[in-house]
């Protein structure tokens, strides 16, 4: 298969970005995206040229590493795949293809279609866990958990961090991925004990790094490749109502007393 | 040759590691804080080490070469981790689970180590239950289990068949706790290329951020290895495309001690190889011979059929198919352990039975199963991985077999440590698949998540505190000490030679050529002919590689290819020290199948008195030489004996 390539290039994150154009043919269809990306590279390095710079690693779909912006969608046009599982017989044999690499505030540019996540560890370390230490804990089978919602909280523990939310979002919110992690713990006896703080220090966090505000379009659903949904968001969103409330509520009984 | 000692405390197995936590040295609170420590990596052992010292307050710096350390490669370990609670009351115990890695890894493991490992098993599951990791659970809301890998009881807890990214989410997040709290610093993007020795003694790393090219230099009382397996020796592997044996490799340089490098395992349940542009192989769960059973055509004249597409596999009828495992070992069928069934189908396939377009894959059938239980039980069982498979291979499992064959996974060599799993430097200790001494020969299934944090959560914590409390007084390091400098500036040099050596090929070129050389003479059948052709042509390819390789861009910028160089300089070297190993070990034993030490019916055959040993080797300062020493392993608990799952 034969493709003309439209990619983001941009030498560091100070430097201005441009799109540059490639051909790349002889692509196998079972080829991934990256493999033919890899195929672009090897003549670029053959010829003297500049290899394109992008982030991925287990190449499997699920260390979350991965990004790329393709024709205008997160992971490009396959529902439910990061771009490291998509292959090229997704695409039309001639077809021009667009790669650029997420957009938002909170993710600046490092270089070409690399981009700076860290914003998301942040979100993590201000509340996303369990305080407790190594040892001193009970037997794990004290700890019953209903399997719906165990299940549940499965569904959501399994966002892969890759921020393909935040890039579908016409606001870069990060909603959805912070959904995932205070929903997961949030649905678990384990994570009850500090849900009102934990959901508080995150979004706190999360406007401090300078991502959006929700507006209900969904587009993160549509594009997360693991299926998050936007339940998620539900959740959060009643967590942190509850717990600002709860706030008030302790606040008027300690100034009463 | 020196004998090794692994400072194995006194006693019976069972109260070994119990004595040796009421004897060990502890450092007291005020100091602890005063002490640094160095983790390298963020797996599961370096994510679970780095947190549970930072809550004990020592003050730790973490690296990874990843963008976060939720991205280690643990993270895409599927099926399960091991533990002896024996919730299912089927008969499991610490000694089962102790006895059962020991026989798996075909008797050339550490028993200590062993038992230690089954021990602490049951503390892990616990620390991530309250950790919020989801594990799957029955309808009364306890905890589920299943039988994986062989196992003849269910010891395996899961999260659906992601375990691997759940224990490492929990890991992560309790490392992003001490993070938050001051007690970690984390440097992510960076590669480790040097440890740096100060009087004999581990006490800092030479890294490049990955980002701005920038030679950093940074210092403590001890650093922990946890850099994970070197599987990327072998080109295509299921290894994440950026694991690497670089910072273990730079500490065998420098003296750490490097066992047993041949024991590699190659898992018999990944997507076959499709074409030569391929970059990496994906495995699917082992979880899946639970229910699927393998099986290639018994005629040629099928396979013949299967190839040009006149036939489907379902076309052949029941007789006419040779389910080879069942029929090889009726006992255990196809739960037989992965050595076993990888070289089961590489047998087939060198017969002319494999199937594909290629020739080199063998059916996984789910249509009994699916029949007896039904599509929505498998779908709720292995959803996620048929769909995977279906993403990749564009064939839906439900309705056509899938196929599969072996490809390299885990490395069961890696650096010599001793019972505290410290390295043969002081003061530097090797945890994970960085190290070697747990599995032996071969490693069973769900037991590298359990060993990873074992080592990170429970062990080092006390063993690392036993060798700092001798280190109370040594103030901290000032990084411009010659050590460090010259430690920076061999780095430097080495990385301009290679940016300036104008090779015609590119890195790949030769990463791919000694893959090839790798998987053809040092992978699932070895010999002495072929070992020796593969040193030859090692040697050949290392001097190939030190004239010249093609790496565009500069030292002082984001330059991925630089990276992989210095990684594939490093395998190259390991490559060879891996052949050596394979050649010295005249025998076969778990993954290390010898073709010339085979019994009559084609099973591996040990030499235990001569082989029961572990082989250790040292740098010796040259190129392509080091010298062998040899650690004896002593069983005194359980009786080596014919490993037989017939």
């Amino acid at each position: 298969m034969n493709f003309t390539l439209k990619i983001w290039r941009q030498k560091n994150v100070a430097a201005k970005g441009e799109i540059i154009s490639y051909d790349v043919s002889g692509i196998s269809p079972d080829s991934s995206f990256f493999e033919m990306l890899d195929t672009l590279n090897q003549k670029l390095i053959m010829t003297g040229g500049d290899p394109v710079a992008f982030d991925h690693d287990c190449r499997e779909g699920i260390c979350g590493t991965c990004s790329l912006y393709i024709n205008g969608r997160p992971h490009g046009p396959v529902k439910g795949v990061t771009t490291c599982q998509l292959h090229m017989r997704s695409f039309a044999d001639g077809e021009t293809i667009h790669i650029e690499p997420w957009r938002a505030k909170a993710f600046p540019v490092i270089r070409d279609l690399i981009v700076d996540r860290s914003a998301f560890d942040k979100i993590i370390q201000a509340g996303g866990y369990v305080s407790v230490n190594t040892g001193g804990v009970p037997d794990a089978n004290t700890i019953p958990v209903p399997k719906e919602k165990s299940e549940a909280a499965m569904d959501a523990a399994a966002c892969i961090g890759c921020g393909a939310c935040v890039a579908a979002c016409s606001n870069a919110a990060a909603m959805l991925f912070i959904g995932a992690k205070v929903s997961h713990l949030a649905l678990l006896p384990q994570g009850r004990v500090e849900a009102a703080k934990r959901v508080q220090k995150m979004v706190a966090c999360m406007d401090e790094l300078g991502f959006g505000n929700c507006s209900n379009t969904y587009a993160c659903e549509a594009d997360c490749p693991k299926g998050i949904s936007v339940t998620n968001i539900a959740r959060m969103n009643r967590e942190f109502l509850g717990a600002k409330l709860f706030a008030e509520k302790e606040k008027v009984v300690r100034d009463s007393l | 040759m020196t004998r090794l000692n692994a400072r194995i405390p006194e006693g019976p197995v069972a109260s070994k590691w119990t004595d040796y936590k009421s004897s060990c040295k502890l450092v007291n609170p005020n100091n602890k804080r005063k002490l640094d420590i160095i983790v390298v990596g963020t797996g599961l052992a370096g994510a679970s080490a780095a947190a549970a010292l930072g809550e004990l307050g020592y003050k730790v710096k973490v690296f990874c070469y990843q963008d976060s350390p939720r991205r280690a490669h643990s993270i895409a370990a599927q099926g399960g981790i091991n533990a002896a609670k024996n919730y299912p009351n089927d008969g499991d115990s610490a000694f089962r689970l102790f006895y059962d890695t020991i026989k798996g890894g075909d008797y050339r493991a550490r028993e200590a180590n062993v038992y230690r490992l089954a021990q602490v098993s049951n503390q892990i599951i616990d620390l991530c239950a309250a950790q919020g990791v989801p594990f799957a659970r029955e309808y009364g809301g306890l905890l589920a289990n299943r039988s994986f890998g062989g196992a003849q009881v269910s010891r395996t807890f899961y999260a659906r068949g992601q375990t691997g990214q759940q224990l490492l989410l929990g890991a992560y997040s309790a490392l992003s706790r001490q993070i938050a709290l001051g007690n970690v610093t984390l440097f992510n993007r960076r590669d480790v290329l040097d440890t740096v020795l100060v009087d004999g003694k581990a006490r800092g790393i030479i890294t490049r951020n990955l980002v701005t090219g920038e030679i950093e230099r940074h210092a403590a009382h001890a650093v922990v290895l946890a850099s994970g397996g070197y599987g990327n020796v072998f080109f295509l592997s299921t290894n994440a495309m950026g694991s690497n044996v670089t910072p273990a490799w730079s500490a065998y340089k420098k003296g750490a001690m490097f066992a047993n490098p041949c024991f590699t395992q190659i898992h018999p349940t990944c997507i076959p190889v499709h074409g030569d542009t391929q970059s990496k192989l994906t495995l699917m769960s082992e979880s899946l011979r639970n229910d699927g059973r393998i099986w290639v055509p018994r005629k040629l004249s099928d396979v013949e059929k299967l190839r040009n597409q006149s036939i489907k596999p379902s076309d052949i009828p029941e007789e006419e198919r040779d389910y080879y495992l069942e029929r090889r070992y009726p006992a255990f069928g196809n739960l037989v352990p992965r050595d076993v069934a990888s070289r089961a189908a590489k047998e087939r396939c060198d017969a002319g039975f494999g199937v594909g377009s290629t020739g080199v894959a063998v059916f996984l059938d789910f249509a009994d199963a699916i029949k007896r239980k039904g599509h929505d039980t498998i779908e709720a069982l292995y959803g996620n991985l048929f769909q995977m498979y279906e993403q990749i291979v564009a064939d839906n499992p439900y309705e056509t077999p899938m196929m599969i064959y072996p490809a390299v996974h885990y490395t069961m060599g890696g650096l010599w440590v001793d019972y505290e799993l410290m390295t043969t430097i002081p003061g530097l200790f090797a945890i994970g698949e960085c190290n070697f001494s747990d599995h032996g020969a071969n490693r069973l299934g769900a037991s590298a998540l359990m060993q990873g944090l074992a080592d990170g959560y429970f062990v080092l914590p006390y063993t690392i505190g036993n060798y700092l409390a001798s280190e109370i007084h040594t103030p901290r390091f000032d990084t411009n000490a010659s050590e460090f400098t010259l430690a920076a500036q061999g780095v430097t040099d080495r990385l301009k030679k290679m940016k300036n050596s104008g090779g015609k090929e590119s890195v790949d070129h030769y990463h791919r050529h000694l893959g090839k050389i790798m998987w053809e003479y040092c992978g699932m059948a070895r010999n002495d002919a072929g070992l020796t052709e593969a040193l030859y042509q090692i040697t050949e390819l290392r001097q190939e590689y030190a004239r010249g390789v093609r790496i565009p861009g500069g030292l002082d910028e984001y330059n991925p290819e630089l990276e992989k160089a210095c990684r594939v300089g490093d395998f190259i070297e390991l490559g060879e020290l891996m052949v050596r190993d394979a050649q010295q070990r005249q025998e076969s034993c778990g993954g290390h199948f010898r073709e010339e030490y085979q019994t009559s019916e084609g099973e591996a055959l040990r030499n235990d008195d001569k082989f029961a040993s572990v082989a250790a080797w040292e740098y010796n300062g040259g190129e392509g030489t080091a010298s062998l020493h040899l650690e004896e392993l002593q069983f005194n608990e359980i009786k080596l004996s014919q490993r037989s799952y017939k």
